[in-house]
């Protein structure tokens, strides 16, 4: 009952920023290492809030990528809603993971994002990315753990501030 | 680490729901994408999502804009002083190209007028910024921050003070979508100018490299030939440098050549840009032209980079140049009688490869 009453903006506004951060202009040299920041905060909330971030959210937050990144409308959208929905499946697994096996976890996720962008990439004709889609994968799980401690607070003081308040 | 935690929902993983869900969602991911690709109708609605999420292009855009700020209003007035020296000096220059220029078009209108051909009048130009927002981290797309709010279209052309830039790709009402000439999905029609031959220049995904290659062997051109838009195809006005040939290889056994261009506009360093609305409807041709010209040698100026344009014979050399060099703003876009948004854009859409 307590449950309906933990802001969700918060989060929303956490993971429209990492959906943005994707947009942000980096050197050359770093841009093939440019994390998929919006798919780490999505596996994390659907991970940890599942019963309030779910398949849908997943959904819009791709919709809001594929705009700001000019892509074909519905390719992340897609990716991450596979994303969610693995996720979704096996967050109770995943969740009580030592922190190695939750990011190779998510290093697999990863993977299978960026290979259904690949894929559709090439379905749609689009030109191939070429290797930086697949650094990309290896820098999201190197990120992982500070991303993950970075949300753990974020939910924490959220879940607290829950209790104090219900 | 992570236990479950207080709020757990229990309804987990054994809720059909959530494979239902997933059907729905993901029939309608791909039921978006097909649209994206074939039907015309979702641009409309691919443009009132694009405008929405303009806010947040402006707050990814917003350190660097406030580094620009912070920058221009802690320059020391040394700096300011050197660089009004060097911006008097480069303009000073352009004005005597361009009062030459009045007279070489005025000549050149008259001999059209000889062969009985078009006037090409000058084009108007509106002057755009690209925003700091990396699109698409693996293409050379980017954002400018002008939409068809000010008359922007897809398929505009885009320059910068040395040579041509991109085109418009996606109108986003506020700021639009432009992709470089060096975008591996790009290509566009050149001419050789000392031969006037023509080609086809493609994107190489390198910002300092086109390639050109459909020249058969025994083409005639040299390093530090400078290819121009050739007009055809209609996107990109005739007469715009785009690159300057940098590298040329006949590999044995090859069909043609395989030639590199470095490309003439500042891809990696250009903030400014200018859209160019083509006069394509017939503006009175001689007399509008002699109008034209010494205003433009005049007032114009394109607020390019210092230093720019030293070394482009050709570059201003159909543009007619009515924007102040101060804060673009709609004024530039506004001016003269030129062509309207629709027809512009009727002209000059297709074409893009």
């Amino acid at each position: 009952m307590s449950r309906r009453n933990v802001p969700r903006w918060p989060v929303w506004l956490a993971m429209i920023a990492a959906a943005a951060l994707m947009s942000l202009p980096l050197p050359d040299s770093l841009n093939a290492f440019r994390p998929a920041w919006a798919t780490l905060a999505v596996i994390y909330w659907v991970m940890m809030w599942p019963g309030r971030f779910g398949i849908v959210s997943a959904w819009c937050i791709g919709l809001l990528l594929d705009v700001l990144q000019g892509a074909t409308l519905g390719q992340h959208a897609l990716a991450l809603t596979v994303v969610a929905y693995i996720t979704l499946r096996f967050h109770l697994q995943i969740r009580i993971f030592p922190l190695w096996q939750l990011t190779a976890t998510v290093f697999a996720l990863l993977f299978l994002e960026a290979f259904i962008l690949f894929w559709i990439d090439g379905v749609a004709g689009n030109p191939p990315v070429g290797l930086a889609r697949w650094t990309q994968v290896v820098t999201g799980a190197v990120l992982w753990p500070p991303v993950m401690a970075i949300m753990d607070r974020l939910r924490e003081r959220l879940e607290r501030r829950d209790t104090t308040f219900a | 680490m992570a236990l479950g935690t207080p709020d757990n929902d229990q309804r987990g993983f054994r809720d059909p729901g959530y494979g239902l869900r997933l059907i729905v969602v993901c029939v309608l991911s791909i039921a978006l994408m097909i649209a994206d690709s074939r039907i015309s109708l979702m641009q409309d609605i691919r443009r009132v999502l694009a405008a929405s999420a303009y806010p947040l292009q402006l707050l990814i855009d917003a350190p660097a804009a406030f580094g620009r700020w912070l920058g221009d209003s802690t320059a020391t007035r040394a700096q300011l002083f050197e660089e009004n020296e060097q911006l008097r000096q480069t303009r000073l220059e352009q004005s005597a190209r361009l009062q030459r220029m009045a007279a070489l078009e005025a000549e050149n209108a008259r001999l059209r007028a000889l062969l009985d051909s078009t006037a090409k009048v000058g084009d108007r130009v509106l002057i755009a910024e690209i925003m700091s927002v990396d699109m698409n981290p693996f293409r050379h797309r980017v954002v400018i921050n002008k939409g068809s709010r000010e008359g922007a279209f897809v398929g505009q052309a885009l320059i910068d003070a040395d040579g041509v830039v991109g085109q418009l790709t996606r109108d986003q009402v506020f700021a639009a979508e432009a992709i470089l000439v060096t975008d591996i999905d790009h290509a566009l029609p050149v001419e050789i100018l000392r031969t006037r031959q023509r080609t086809i220049a493609v994107g190489t995904g390198q910002l300092d490299r086109l390639s050109l290659p459909f020249l058969p062997r025994n083409t005639d051109i040299e390093t530090g030939d400078l290819l121009v838009t050739s007009g055809l195809g209609g996107t990109f006005p005739a007469g715009y440098p785009v690159a300057v040939v940098s590298e040329i290889a006949a590999e044995s056994g090859a069909e043609f050549l395989r030639v590199d261009a470095t490309p003439a506009a500042q891809l990696t360093r250009v903030r400014e840009v200018l859209l160019i609305f083509p006069a394509a409807d017939a503006r009175p041709g001689a007399d509008d032209l002699l109008a034209a010209g010494p205003d433009g040698a005049t007032t114009a100026g394109p607020d390019g980079l210092p230093g720019a344009g030293a070394n482009d014979p050709a570059a201003p050399a159909d543009t007619d140049i009515a924007a102040d060099a101060e804060p673009p703003g709609e004024a530039g876009g506004e001016t003269g009688p030129g062509p309207t948004e629709e027809s512009g854009a009727a002209a000059t859409t297709g074409e893009q490869p």
